[in-house]
């Protein structure tokens, strides 16, 4: 029954992306362990952890669609999920460090020793384990987009006002979280990481795995949503999207559809952060900036909201523009940025795959009339 | 707060009075409308009909006053979708379709069943849909469309289609808010007899301003005028009735 929510929800084009993103994954990751440096196959270190980096922004940006392009909420505060899932992988991570850190203390990550803790924090215990850890990933996401949910779709709240809670949200956790006294490092974050799972996160081959790990997350969620999507669901989701009231007056209880994405979607975001954090070695209070939430929704308008496909490639482009240009030109990103915001929201209201699917139409169009 | 009473019409509405902000949309209105019937609704703008529907519907609670359904469920007590699962549909002024869905997918969510978020995920057609949807299609005449984007449907269509999706939850009770504003005349005629068939097996209660729509229905009509009923019979009855006149043309 599984298997068959799961394959009927695809259709062939999202099939053979799903492929595409799979072959990727396996690919540049064995390009660059198994070629050597010399050899015109051979694919870099830093291209295999850009990748991966990529791989987790196009999980993030996935997860805003399926609320927003699906079901109408534009969460403006998704960065706060994906930056959660971080933070819990990140403590698993500076457990993992033990007496190699600067101070050497077996229990205590160094900067509690700095800030003068005498134990370690109660909510910091567990998080030593692996699997403790990988359920807080998605259940602390989780618990925050059900309890943030459920106040906010009950209560009727929609549109912008609910854009500017969860952006509000975001915020509050940025502020939140660069306090020394909340126990997560203050402005330094989490980082110094050494190994996950007794590998070393330096080393190419964990980088290898961790890439190909984030395209299997991407793949995954891929077809849960599509099968979501596609299900009568999906179907009724989208109806919420474009008209509520008429919903409600159907005798369907709206809140349930909206929780039920709004926390998938959390949970999605949660994983992608926590497959970030290792391959970037670093978490801290800025990847809730509210910035960072708006630039995942501008990577899912310019690939295509309310498209499973178009967020992927929004979010690898955007975020390759943005690689590029910061490079070689830091100056001009930020304006870029706001042009191509510009030029999607009055050019392009589909997006990238919108644009292509008009072509198509069009061309079909004209090959009837020629005919 | 007494008990609800119980009663033998379908819908029954005693003593409802709603103000907004000192202005009584409805007065102490009082209406019943008995199983199997079809109702015609009529009156001026302002005559509170569409409030009427508000509180039926649980969009709008009553200041005081009595709203009962099918004897026994009241109605002031309810909300939305509560209504809507009680048996009771609405067709709104204006069409209100899903316009990204196709006309089958509209007639599909609007089916009497399933409506939990986790039931559907898991949902496949049955035969027994498959079954209804045709029949609905056939009724509304929709059936060469059903493939068709309900947003490319023409005005008419989509008044239909609502009606289909009406219907389709298989209510009790059909509240249709001016389904033939803006209609063509052939269009208002097919509607009439659209709304005939739908009668027979379904109570239906119109709101309507086309006079020539109402006297195709032939059914007994209700005049309101200022949130309370103003005349009651057939329409020649009442249109003869000199206060109605008064109303409609008086001023």
């Amino acid at each position: 029954m599984m298997t068959r929510f799961l394959w009927t929800g695809m259709g062939r084009n999202l099939r053979l992306f799903v492929l595409l993103v799979l072959t990727v994954g396996i690919a540049v990751p064995l390009l660059n362990v198994l070629m050597p440096q010399g050899s015109p196959l051979y694919v870099p270190s830093y291209v295999l952890q850009l990748m991966g980096k990529y791989l987790c922004y196009a999980s993030l940006a996935l997860a805003v669609d399926l609320v927003w392009g699906f079901c109408g909420i534009l969460s403006l505060g998704h960065a706060a999920f994906f930056g959660l899932g971080g933070y819990c992988m990140g403590m698993y991570l500076m457990r993992q460090i033990g007496t190699r850190g600067v101070y050497g203390n077996p229990v205590l990550p160094d900067f509690m020793v700095f800030l003068n803790y005498k134990e370690l924090p109660w909510f910091w215990y567990g998080f030593d384990q692996f699997w403790f850890a990988a359920a807080m990933v998605v259940l602390v996401p989780s618990l925050l987009a059900l309890a943030l949910g459920w106040f906010a779709f009950r209560s009727r709240v929609t549109g912008v006002y609910l854009s500017i809670i969860t952006q509000a949200m975001t915020f509050a956790l940025l502020l939140a979280f660069f306090r020394n006294d909340m126990g997560f490092g203050g402005n330094n974050g989490l980082t110094d990481f050494k190994d996950i799972l007794g590998y070393s996160v330096q080393a190419d081959a964990t980088r290898a795995v961790l890439c190909f790990a984030s395209a299997l997350a991407l793949a995954l969620f891929l077809v849960i949503s599509g099968a979501v999507v596609g299900s009568r669901f999906g179907k009724a989701l989208t109806a919420v999207r474009d008209a509520e009231s008429r919903m409600r007056f159907l005798g369907y209880r709206v809140e349930g559809f909206k929780l039920f994405v709004f926390v998938l979607s959390a949970a999605m975001a949660g994983i992608a952060g926590a497959l970030y954090v290792p391959q970037v070695g670093i978490i801290n209070p800025s990847e809730f900036a509210p910035g960072n939430s708006i630039e995942a929704v501008l990577w899912v308008a310019v690939g295509g909201r309310g498209t499973l496909v178009g967020p992927v490639i929004g979010a690898f482009l955007v975020n390759f523009a943005k690689t590029w240009l910061t490079g070689a030109l830091p100056e001009v990103w930020l304006f870029a940025l706001g042009a191509l915001f510009i030029v999607v929201t009055l050019l392009l209201p589909k997006g990238i795959v919108g644009l292509w699917a008009q072509i198509k139409s069009r061309n079909l169009a004209r090959k009837a009339v020629s005919a | 707060m007494n008990a609800p009473r119980s009663t033998s019409a379908l819908l029954y509405l005693s003593g409802v009075t709603v103000s907004f902000d000192g202005f009584k949309a409805l007065n102490n209105l009082s209406l019943l409308v008995e199983p199997g019937e079809m109702r015609a609704i009529i009156g001026p703008n302002g005559a509170g009909k569409t409030t009427m529907m508000d509180v039926i519907t649980g969009k709008t609670r009553p200041d005081s006053g009595e709203v009962v359904f099918d004897g026994t469920a009241d109605l002031t007590k309810l909300d939305e979708a509560d209504i809507a699962t009680l048996g009771i549909g609405r067709k709104f002024q204006k069409p209100t379709v899903f316009e990204n869905h196709t006309v089958r997918d509209n007639l599909l969510l609007a089916l009497a069943g399933l409506r939990r978020w986790y039931r559907l995920l898991l949902a496949q057609p049955t035969k027994a849909e498959h079954d209804r949807l045709e029949h609905i299609l056939d009724i509304v005449r929709l059936g060469p469309q059903q493939h068709m984007l309900a947003a490319r449907l023409s005005h008419g269509q989509k008044q239909w289609l609502e009606i289909g999706m009406l219907l389709a939850q298989n209510p009790k009770l059909l509240l249709v808010d001016e389904p033939v504003a803006g209609m063509t005349d052939v269009e208002t005629e097919t509607t009439a007899q659209v709304l005939r068939e739908v009668n027979k097996s379904h109570s239906v209660v119109v709101v309507e301003h086309d006079m020539s729509f109402v006297r195709a229905l032939d059914v007994k009509v209700t005049v309101l005028h200022e949130g309370s009923m103003l005349a009651e019979g057939s329409l020649d009855q009442v249109s003869a009735d000199p206060r109605v006149i008064e109303v409609y043309l008086g001023r």
